[in-house]
């Protein structure tokens, strides 16, 4: 049917042609998540130093907040390295979701003026955020001398759970980006939801402190799986992984980052005509 | 031999909302209709809501659109502003899906609808053109290959890491279009992009384009107002009016016919010329006024002739800045005339200012031309008026001698001379 034609052009597109392309403009994948990095810290007078302050800052406020004055368990571990512990992914999805979400409106003139997979705008903004990520996590590694803690073997789990991190991070990243391309009340959504969601996982506290009975529906929030997992895998067994939850989280990232990924794709088409 | 571009029953609609206050959707008001939907529904619940809701509307910006192209064919696609060339464009680009029918493509297909896309202010023009390399679809390695020649055509050596913000505009235009060049497609598809930059690098690039097209055999698919441009790239040209192919052919014909459309649709004006409601300015009425102060259609050169415009206004408007510019039938700037390089403040007053732009002497070369009209207040532009008016111009005594220059010697202006003849030694 294609007579030798490279390239049919028709209403619903073909999905099989879309993932061919997605790894036919990988480069492009790469340049503008490398333009993203690039640009970030240009003209600021610290620069990167900027991914290392907030999440410190932020530590050290919830370490004085929860641990200090209100005085909440931290099971014999040092209360800043548990708080650092779940800040690190969650940093991760809060960066990631306040840049995904914008960034097909930030590049809406490349949406209307070239063709390429849409996905890989969103993907680009969660890489990013991974670079940030990686450099925090360095300054885990600082504060886990600074207080002489020494991480187990569990500590080999740890890319497990940055992967259902990642899926978490970029289905809802995906979500987002579709959605406010069409409802630009997202925008005002989405920093909303990235306060709201820092009090509302354990990031601050250790989730042992939910009552058993809401403790179910506690871990629907995917991103409570995460942060445990991460608690277990970096301070050992003073953090035991509640499984049951830890496996409903899991689940329930997955439908979500699926779910966005049918989402995305549905919407993907007409991205250029309502933007 | 079977054509490279093969497009069939091209259709694209869109749905026009109106009463829309905001450029995109908010769900304020998804939520709002769908509850009144709802409503609707249980109060009357067997009434079935058969007629189209009356806020939006669909529009065709093309349709049924079928052309072939060949290997090698350089294609102008012409028409007035909203007849779909950049809708097909768009199409055939693959940024936006096509509702009906269907194209198919042999060979890589570079699209260039922008110059510059994706270049990033902030970046250097080394990492611009990597970047924007990509965008347009090369690979790094190719891009490494081509550097040097890049920045050869672009003449930004010196400039390489400095952030392109503070390139000049020119600077910037050169090094955008450096990149475009140096795509290798089988398939080039460009949009008014040359609309920008002096008109010596205009020249540049279409030379340069030009070349790749015919020494390599390469398609070209070249979308612009230009017809100069147009006439000297294209080989053949689609002629677009409201969505649909009106005539394709030789590019001469093609572009005869278009501007014999545009010629006949100027001719029958009634009514205010403009209006801008959210200034309560109304452009009432243009004339061409000749040597004696008559309205006419044509002047002649080397006589004195006015361009005449009434507007009226509810309350009045300090400093205007007011812009007419002639234009030759082929889009070839001739000048500009604007009431702050001769330092005259307009002011228009209610009910109404006429304000006249006279020309002591005329020295068009006899021909066609557009003028458009620009009025500004401050920052705001309440009207622009691109090729709103034609303008004629006819043989005169302009040298005071009975003679003109001859048709096949071209130019655009005449202009006074002095001859005079020494003996040498």
């Amino acid at each position: 049917m294609s007579d030798g034609y490279d390239l049919i052009i028709e209403p619903g597109g073909g999905i099989r042609r879309y993932w061919r392309d997605l790894w036919k403009y990988r480069e492009l994948f790469f340049f503008l998540a490398w333009r993203d990095i690039l640009v970030r810290y240009k003209q600021t007078a610290i620069g990167i130093a900027w991914s290392v302050i907030r999440p410190l800052l932020t530590m050290v406020v919830f370490s004085i907040v929860f641990g200090a004055l209100a005085g909440l368990p931290s099971n014999g571990v040092p209360y800043p390295i548990m708080v650092y512990a779940a800040m690190l992914p969650w940093q991760f999805f809060a960066n990631s979701l306040s840049e995904s979400s914008n960034s097909l409106i930030d590049n809406a003139n490349l949406l209307t003026k070239v063709y390429f997979p849409r996905l890989i705008v969103p993907a680009g903004s969660v890489i990013v955020s991974l670079v940030d990520f990686f450099i925090s996590m360095v300054i885990l590694f600082g504060i886990m001398a600074w207080y002489r803690y020494l991480p187990d073997i569990r500590m080999l789990l740890l890319p497990f759970f940055l992967v259902l991190a990642f899926l978490a991070s970029f289905g809802a990243g995906l979500w987002l980006s579709a959605l406010n391309v069409k409802y630009r009340d997202f925008r005002y959504v989405v920093p909303f939801l990235v306060q709201f969601g820092l009090y509302i996982s354990p990031v601050g506290f250790s989730s042992a402190i939910v009552p058993e009975k809401w403790r179910m529906i506690y871990f629907l929030n995917p991103m409570v799986g995460v942060i445990d997992g991460f608690r277990w895998a970096i301070l050992g067994d003073a953090f035991p992984v509640y499984w049951p939850g830890l496996a409903l989280s899991a689940c329930f990232t997955l439908l979500l980052f699926v779910g966005g990924l049918f989402y995305f794709r549905n919407m993907e088409r007409s991205f250029a005509d309502v933007i | 031999m079977s054509p490279v571009i093969r497009v069939e029953n091209l259709g694209k609609k869109y749905t026009l909302r109106h009463q829309q206050r905001d450029q995109y959707t908010a769900m304020r008001d998804v939520i709002t209709d769908g509850i009144k939907a709802f409503a609707r529904k249980l109060i009357h619940p067997f009434q079935v809501s058969t007629e189209p809701s009356p806020t939006s509307e669909d529009f065709w910006a093309l349709k049924d659109v079928s052309f072939d192209v060949s290997q090698g064919d350089r294609i102008g696609i012409i028409g007035r502003n909203g007849a779909g060339k950049s809708t097909l464009l768009k199409i055939l680009s693959r940024i936006t899906e096509p509702t009906t029918g269907c194209v198919r493509i042999k060979g890589r297909v570079a699209s260039l609808l922008e110059v510059g896309t994706g270049f990033h202010p902030e970046l250097t023009g080394r990492e611009n053109i990597f970047l924007n390399g990509a965008i347009l679809g090369m690979g790094r390695a190719e891009i490494r290959k081509k550097f040097d020649e890049i920045v050869d055509f672009a003449e930004i050596e010196k400039f390489l890491d400095t952030p392109v913000k503070r390139y000049s505009s020119g600077m910037y235009v050169r090094l955008a279009f450096a990149v475009a060049a140096h795509l290798e497609p089988e398939i080039l598809i460009v949009d008014e992009v040359l609309a920008v930059g002096d008109s010596q690098f205009q020249k540049k690039c279409l030379g340069k384009m030009e070349d790749v097209s015919a020494k390599d055999g390469r398609t070209v698919l070249f979308v612009s107002h230009n017809m100069g441009a147009v006439r000297n790239l294209c080989t053949s040209a689609i002629l677009l009016a409201d969505g649909r192919t009106i005539s394709k052919g030789k590019v001469d014909c093609t572009i005869e016919g278009y501007l014999q459309t545009i010629w006949l649709e100027s001719a029958e004006t009634n009514g205010p010329l403009a209006v801008n409601n959210s200034f309560g300015i109304v452009l009432d009425s243009f004339h061409i006024l000749n040597a004696n102060g008559m309205p006419t259609v044509a002047l002649e050169s080397g006589k004195r002739g006015s361009f005449q415009f009434c507007l009226s206004c509810q309350i009045p408007y300090e400093h205007c800045l007011v812009s007419i510019t002639v234009d030759t039938i082929d889009d070839v700037r001739v000048f500009a005339l604007h009431n702050a390089v001769s330092g005259f403040d307009v002011a228009l007053r209610p009910p109404g200012t006429i304000i006249r732009c006279t020309i002591p002497c005329v020295s068009l070369v006899p021909g066609r031309y557009r003028i458009n009209f620009k009025l500004r207040i401050s920052e705001d532009v309440i009207f622009f008026l691109p090729r709103a008016f034609e303008l004629q111009v006819e043989d005169g005594d302009f040298f005071g001698t009975g003679r003109m220059p001859e048709n096949s010697w071209g130019g655009l202006v005449l202009v006074e001379q002095d001859w005079s003849t020494f003996p040498f030694k």
